[in-house]
């Protein structure tokens, strides 16, 4: 059931090629004052932020300290460190605005975050097997996933998961079950424990001792205030983040089907694999851009303020080779998701009842998760481990 | 004494920083105060352009107060300054022209525009007062002697006259002007760097003699004029700085009089020849992860910097060994004499060494 051909799916990459040598032609000036203000901005917000909460002893401060600081957490980790750690501004030759040299304030360290993130993930997007962040090991959102018992719970795990979402990423990149494969040892995993918690233990310190004890007999409003901003910023970046790939529009592959992929079919499971979010421009840059979803998978390391402007263009492409672009406001991708974690929660049979759910027209061309069964997506023959039965 | 003395103060402010630190984890103190002021950087050294001064039509000097952790430099030192053109950082190595006696904190560099330069027209043309540079500390052993001998010559063309300027200016205080002669060569008057201020300085100072060559009308300075116009040159002290032509002209001459300890030279422009090309090839750098295309005419210091790769560089022209990476694998060509080399695990120079098939590079 072929229904992108292989000259069309190439076609298709060449095509994407040309947008990013577009925006790579000119990058310049207005991107750098771009990053360097939200930097500034985002700086003088937690500053506000924080000498707010030692006014505390007013209400009002309290709130808008709490509120500032979240809002600069949000911004430091999406807008700033995810897109500065995927290197899309590493062509300023600017040490200090550097993936190599950036650190993030989470308490898991960049470079563990680089090699399970840009790695692993943007390599293996939505590759079963391959990409950890399809459940992040944690929950069984993909019915090629066998059923086991404990995923009954996943509803709850994932509700614990959103609010200490930065603790879950930092186990996450430790990659305990891969020792049990055999593909990594203890030893390994006992090195990179240590950096997270040298790197988490300053976290803590940080915002819950060292910053209340400034704060004196306000000790308590200021660690509560931290706290709050914390758990804001895990939750809303989880929110965003599950929404990239979770929604049922957004497709998983098997590990034949990827074998020997050519850039066109490359750039297609990026597309198949993700899901935008629709809203306002203050949106899209609370969201670290993430809400661009597809063009930050088709183009990881271009400036995240850059997929606005190519947004239209890739949209267009799609258009053009009848392919899906999907995009849905958060709140409705946001149920879709959670749809999935209750629904994936009990034993599904691949291609039960749910299948007649998509549409016809993305059934031919996509592989949504949970009606995987048969559809050829980058025009080879079907293989697709666990869904005969 | 070479380093910088650590003061108490220095010592309270360390300790402040390192306990702010915890404040600021992942970031240092210095993150946010650099929102203020660029300069207060400790990590990275910055100065500010407070002028420009033109001297030609097509030079100027940027007079630059450079933030802390600057250490006073040696008349005839250079500083590598990084300049942000449309974005991305670009460095270019500039001897200073200022006196290390000047005293009011700011140091200039004087720079010719080369046509086509990026980095050289941007700074001469279209920099204003409060852009914001990063610097490197002053180095280079171009420099005069302590004790400064009693008889100096000084042979120079083009803008090969800033280190030298510097050390003028630094020795033009009263009783302190040694026997020198310097023998400078510029197209025309007009063109001749700091002219006004040379003749000055002759005028001031009976034992400064100064020779200009104006090679559009009087042809380029030939060393067997030397004699001529500087009978003891055999048992002066000197300092040559200006095109390679000159400068290997002057090492051969004094090679030959059997002298050459007495010469001290400064390279300004890489002497890489194009001509030299190999294949280039695809160039792999295995500590930041990036690849690219690489052709056989472009040193490898600009492959990985167009790719994103913060690579390590100094002077441009292969002689500060500041960008050296260790090869793994394939083979290199020197830019400036066409050699083909590159041994694995070979340190080389990426400033003057260009691709010439697959290279894979620990960078």
């Amino acid at each position: 059931m072929k229904t992108i051909s292989e000259a069309d799916t190439e076609e298709f990459g060449r095509e994407l090629d040309k947008i990013r040598d577009d925006v790579i032609a000119n990058r310049g000036e207005d991107d750098a004052r771009y990053i360097r203000r939200v930097i500034a901005v985002q700086r003088a917000l937690e500053v506000s932020g924080r000498t707010l909460l030692f006014a505390s002893v007013l209400p009002p401060a309290w709130l808008a300290g709490t509120a500032a600081l979240a809002t600069a957490k949000i911004l430091e980790n999406m807008e700033i460190g995810h897109n500065v750690l995927h290197g899309q501004w590493d062509w300023m030759r600017d040490p200090a605005i550097h993936s190599s040299t950036w650190e993030w304030d989470l308490v898991s360290p960049a470079r563990h975050w680089k090699y399970t993130h840009n790695y692993l993930h943007h390599k293996w997007t939505n590759v079963l097997g391959k990409d950890r962040d399809i459940g992040f090991v944690l929950l069984r959102l993909s019915p090629e996933q066998p059923w086991h018992p404990y995923y009954l719970g996943q509803p709850l795990y994932n509700a614990i998961l959103a609010p200490f979402f930065e603790w879950g990423v930092a186990l996450h990149d430790l990659e305990v079950e891969r020792v049990r494969g055999g593909d990594k040892s203890w030893n390994e995993v006992f090195i990179q424990l240590r950096e997270i918690l040298r790197k988490a233990g300053r976290q803590v310190v940080k915002d819950y001792v060292a910053f209340p004890l400034l704060a004196g007999p306000l000790f308590l409003p200021v660690l509560i205030g931290n706290f709050t901003a914390n758990m804001t910023r895990n939750v809303w970046a989880h929110t965003v983040i599950f929404c990239g790939h979770f929604p049922d529009e957004a497709a998983t592959f098997t590990e034949e089907q990827v074998e020997g992929e050519t850039r066109g079919e490359w750039y297609l499971r990026q597309l198949l694999g993700s899901c935008n979010l629709t809203g306002g421009s203050l949106f899209h840059i609370m969201a670290g851009n993430l809400s661009y979803q597809i063009e930050h998978h088709l183009f990881p390391d271009l400036p995240s303020n850059r997929y606005a402007e190519v947004a239209p263009r890739v949209r267009a492409l799609c258009e053009r080779f009848g392919l899906p672009y999907n995009t849905g406001s958060l709140l409705r991708q946001t149920v879709r998701v959670w749809k999935r974690v209750f629904r994936l929660s009990l034993p599904t049979s691949p291609g039960g009842p749910e299948r007649t759910a998509a549409p016809a027209r993305l059934q031919a061309v996509t592989a949504p998760a949970g009606y995987t069964t048969g559809i050829d997506v980058l025009g080879r023959a079907p293989a697709l481990r666990g869904a005969s039965g | 004494m070479t380093g910088l003395a650590r003061t108490p103060i220095d010592d309270v402010t360390l300790r402040l920083a390192d306990t702010a630190a915890w404040l600021t984890t992942p970031l240092m103190p210095e993150d946010y105060l650099t929102l203020i002021n660029p300069l207060w950087s400790s990590r990275e050294l910055r100065g500010r352009v407070e002028a420009v001064h033109p001297e030609t039509k097509d030079v100027a000097s940027l007079v630059i107060r450079p933030g802390r952790s600057w250490s006073t430099h040696r008349a005839g030192q250079f500083i590598r300054v990084g300049v942000d053109i449309d974005g991305v950082r670009h460095w270019r190595t500039y001897s200073l022209s200022s006196a290390p006696e000047r005293g009011d904190g700011r140091v200039t560099i004087t720079v010719k525009s080369v046509p086509g330069g990026v980095v050289s027209t941007q700074l001469v043309h279209r920099t204003t007062p409060g852009t914001i540079v990063a610097l490197t500390r002053p180095e280079g052993g171009f420099v005069l002697p302590e004790p400064v001998p009693s008889r100096l010559l000084f042979v120079t063309a083009g803008s090969g006259i800033t280190p030298v300027m510097a050390m003028l200016r630094s020795l033009a205080r009263p009783g302190n002007m040694p026997d020198v002669i310097v023998l400078h060569s510029a197209p025309t008057r007009e063109e001749v760097i700091f002219g006004p201020e040379l003749r000055t300085l002759a005028g001031r100072f009976p034992n400064l003699h100064l020779h200009l060559q104006y090679t559009r009308s009087s042809g380029r300075l030939n060393l067997s004029q030397l004699p001529d116009l500087c009978p003891d040159w055999p048992e002066r002290h000197v300092w040559a700085c200006g095109p390679t032509g000159m400068l290997r002209e002057a090492e051969t001459y004094w090679r030959e009089a059997g002298i050459a300890d007495r010469l001290r030279v400064e390279h300004f422009r890489p002497a890489v020849t194009t001509s030299a090309a190999g294949g280039g090839g695809h160039v792999r750098f295995l500590v930041s992860g990036r690849e690219a295309d690489a052709d056989g005419a472009t040193p490898l210091l600009v492959v990985g910097e167009n790719a994103g790769v913060l690579m390590p560089s100094g002077c441009r022209m292969g002689i500060c060994y500041r960008c050296t990476g260790r090869l793994r694998s394939g083979r290199v060509r020197d830019l400036r004499t066409g050699r083909e080399y590159g041994e694995e695990g070979e340190l080389i120079q990426t400033c003057v060494s260009a691709a010439d098939g697959n290279v894979e590079i620990e960078l």
